[in-house]
C-alpha cells in the first residue's frame, strides 16, 4: 500500500463515497432519509453490521474459499454469511441491549438486503486488502454512507415544508436530489 | 467430480454451521415476548399512522398489553378495533365515544382582517415565522392548509373562504391536525357535543371587534343564558363543557357575533 492511511480513509469516506460515487445501498438512501432520526438510526446500524460482515467475509474468503479454490462461490457464500450475521446480531442485541434494539430494531433486518454491506465485502477482496485495511475500509465506507444519509435527510427535511409541484413531490425529487449530491461529490474524483 | 464435491461440501458446511449458530443463538438469546402483543398488533390497522402517540402499531400493541394504553388507544381503528383488542385481552371495551376534529375559528377571509399580504412558503408554520402570521388576530386560522396537507386520512379540505372543513365520516380524531397547527385551532371533541364556541381568541372584546367579525368578545352573555351552567368564560373566550351541554340553543340566540354555534345543525 503506497497510499497513506489518511488518504485511504478520506478516499473511502468522500472521494469514492459508497453511496454517491459507487451507487451501492441506494434503497435506504431513498427509503429512510425522510427524517433525520431514522437516517441516523440506519447509519448507526450500518456502521455496526458493515464492519462485522466485512471482517467475517474477509476471513471466510482467505480461510476457506481461497484455500479450497472456490472463489467463484464468493457471492453465494457472502450473502449467506451476511444474512446469518444480521439475524444473529439482531438476536444478540435484543437480549443484551433492549434500548439499542429499540433504536436500531427496525433497521437491522433491512440491512440484510443493503447492497453496500455486500459491496464492501466484495470490494475488500477485489482490492486485495490485508486485514487492517479491511477493518478500516469497512468503517470508513460506512461513515461515508452515514455522511450521505445525513446530508440527504437534512435536505429532505427542508423539502418537506417547501412548496413542491405535485409531479415532483416525493421519490422523483428525492432521485433528482440524490443525483445532484452525487454530481457535487464527483467534483472530487481523481484526488489522490 | 472433485471440485463439485468440495463446493457442495463447503457451502453445505457453511449453511449448516450458520444454522447451528442461529439455532443455538435463538435459544441462548431467547427473549420472552408476550404472545398477546402479536395478537393485538394483528387486529390493529397496521397503518403505523402514529395517531395514538406511539411509534407504530406494534409499539401501541405492546403498550396496550402492558396496560400503559387503553384498549381503545387506536383512534384510527375506532370502536370495531377497540372491541377486537378487548376480545384478545379478554376484557370488555368500554364504549368510548367517537371523537372528531373541529376547527375553532370562524374568521374566514371576509370576516377577519389581515395585517399584510403574506407571500411565501404555503404552510401555516412558515407563515407564523413572519411577524407571527398575516392575520390581525394572533389566535385565528391562517388558512394555508397545513392541517389539510398533514391529515393522514384525507378528512380535511380547504374551503373557498380560507377555513378548513372537516369530513366527519373520514375523521378518526387522530389529532395530527391539532399537533401540526401552529395555533392549535383544530380541537378534538366528542362527536355528540352539541354546541361549541368556535373561536380561539383570548384577546379582549374591544380588540376582537376591531379585527374580526366572528370573534368571541368574552361578553359572557352565553354564560348567563345557559340554564345548565355549561359555558365558562376563560380569559375572554367562552368555552362549552360538552358533558353538561344539552344543546338547548339558548346561547346561540344570545351570542352577539354568532360564534357559539350548534355543532349538530351547523356542521363546520
Amino acid at each position: 500500500m503506497e497510499q497513506s492511511w489518511f488518504m485511504f480513509i478520506l478516499s473511502a469516506i468522500i472521494i469514492n463515497n459508497i453511496l454517491l460515487i459507487r451507487f451501492l445501498g441506494n434503497c435506504p438512501f431513498l427509503g429512510v432519509t425522510t427524517a433525520m432520526d431514522s437516517a441516523l438510526g440506519m447509519s448507526a446500524a450500518c456502521i455496526f453490521v458493515n464492519v462485522l460482515s466485512g471482517v467475517l467475509c474477509w476471513i471466510f474468503q482467505k480461510a476457506v474459499l481461497d484455500t479450497l479454490g472456490l472463489e467463484y462461490l464468493q457471492t453465494l457464500a457472502f450473502i449467506l454469511i451476511i444474512a446469518g450475521l444480521v439475524q444473529f446480531v439482531e438476536m444478540v442485541v435484543q437480549k443484551v441491549s433492549p434500548a439499542l434494539y429499540r433504536a436500531l430494531g427496525i433497521y437491522l433486518p433491512l440491512i440484510t438486503t443493503n447492497c453496500m454491506i455486500f459491496g464492501v465485502a466484495v470490494l475488500n477482496i477485489r482490492e486485495d486488502y490485508d486485514f487492517m485495511h479491511t477493518v478500516v475500509y469497512s468503517i470508513a465506507t460506512a461513515l461515508g454512507f452515514s455522511l450521505a444519509m445525513v446530508i440527504m435527510a437534512g435536505i429532505r427535511e427542508r423539502m418537506a415544508i417547501a412548496n413542491i409541484p405535485k409531479l415532483l413531490d416525493g421519490v422523483p425529487l428525492g432521485l433528482i436530489t440524490a443525483g445532484m449530491i452525487g454530481l457535487s461529490f464527483f467534483g472530487l474524483a481523481g484526488v489522490s | 467430480m472433485g471440485p463439485i464435491v468440495i463446493a457442495i461440501g463447503a457451502m453445505g458446511a457453511l449453511g449448516l454451521g450458520l444454522s447451528v449458530i442461529l439455532g443455538v443463538a435463538s435459544k441462548v438469546f431467547y427473549v420472552y415476548v408476550d404472545p398477546r402483543i402479536t395478537q393485538v398488533a394483528d387486529v390493529l390497522p397496521g397503518a403505523n399512522c402514529g395517531g395514538c402517540g406511539y411509534a407504530g402499531c406494534s409499539d401501541c400493541a405492546a403498550a396496550i398489553v402492558e396496560g400503559k394504553a387503553p384498549v381503545n388507544a387506536c383512534k384510527a381503528g375506532g370502536a370495531s378495533v377497540a372491541e377486537a383488542v378487548a376480545g384478545v385481552l379478554g376484557v370488555s371495551a368500554a364504549a368510548a365515544e367517537r371523537e372528531v376534529a373541529r376547527i375553532f375559528c370562524k374568521g374566514d377571509n371576509s370576516k377577519a382582517e389581515r395585517k399584510f399580504r403574506y407571500i411565501g412558503i404555503n404552510d401555516c408554520r412558515a407563515a407564523m415565522l413572519v411577524s407571527g402570521g398575516d392575520k390581525s388576530c394572533s389566535y385565528g386560522c391562517l388558512g394555508l392548509g397545513t392541517c389539510v396537507a398533514n391529515c393522514p386520512f384525507g378528512a380535511l379540505s380547504m374551503g373557498e373562504d380560507g377555513l378548513p372543513r372537516v369530513d366527519d365520516e373520514k375523521c378518526t380524531a387522530c389529532g395530527t391536525c391539532v399537533k401540526v397547527c401552529p395555533r392549535h385551532i383544530p380541537k378534538v371533541v366528542p362527536v355528540s357535543q352539541k354546541a361549541a364556541s368556535l373561536c380561539s381568541s383570548h384577546d379582549v372584546g374591544k380588540l376582537v371587534k376591531e379585527i374580526c367579525e366572528a370573534g368571541c368578545l368574552g361578553c359572557g352573555l352565553c354564560k348567563k343564558a345557559c340554564p345548565e351552567k355549561a359555558v365558562e368564560v376563560v380569559k375572554f373566550l367562552s368555552v362549552v363543557d360538552a358533558t353538561k351541554c344539552t344543546g338547548c340553543g339558548k346561547c346561540f340566540e344570545k351570542c352577539p357575533t354568532g360564534i357559539i354555534q350548534s355543532l349538530v345543525f351547523n356542521v363546520v
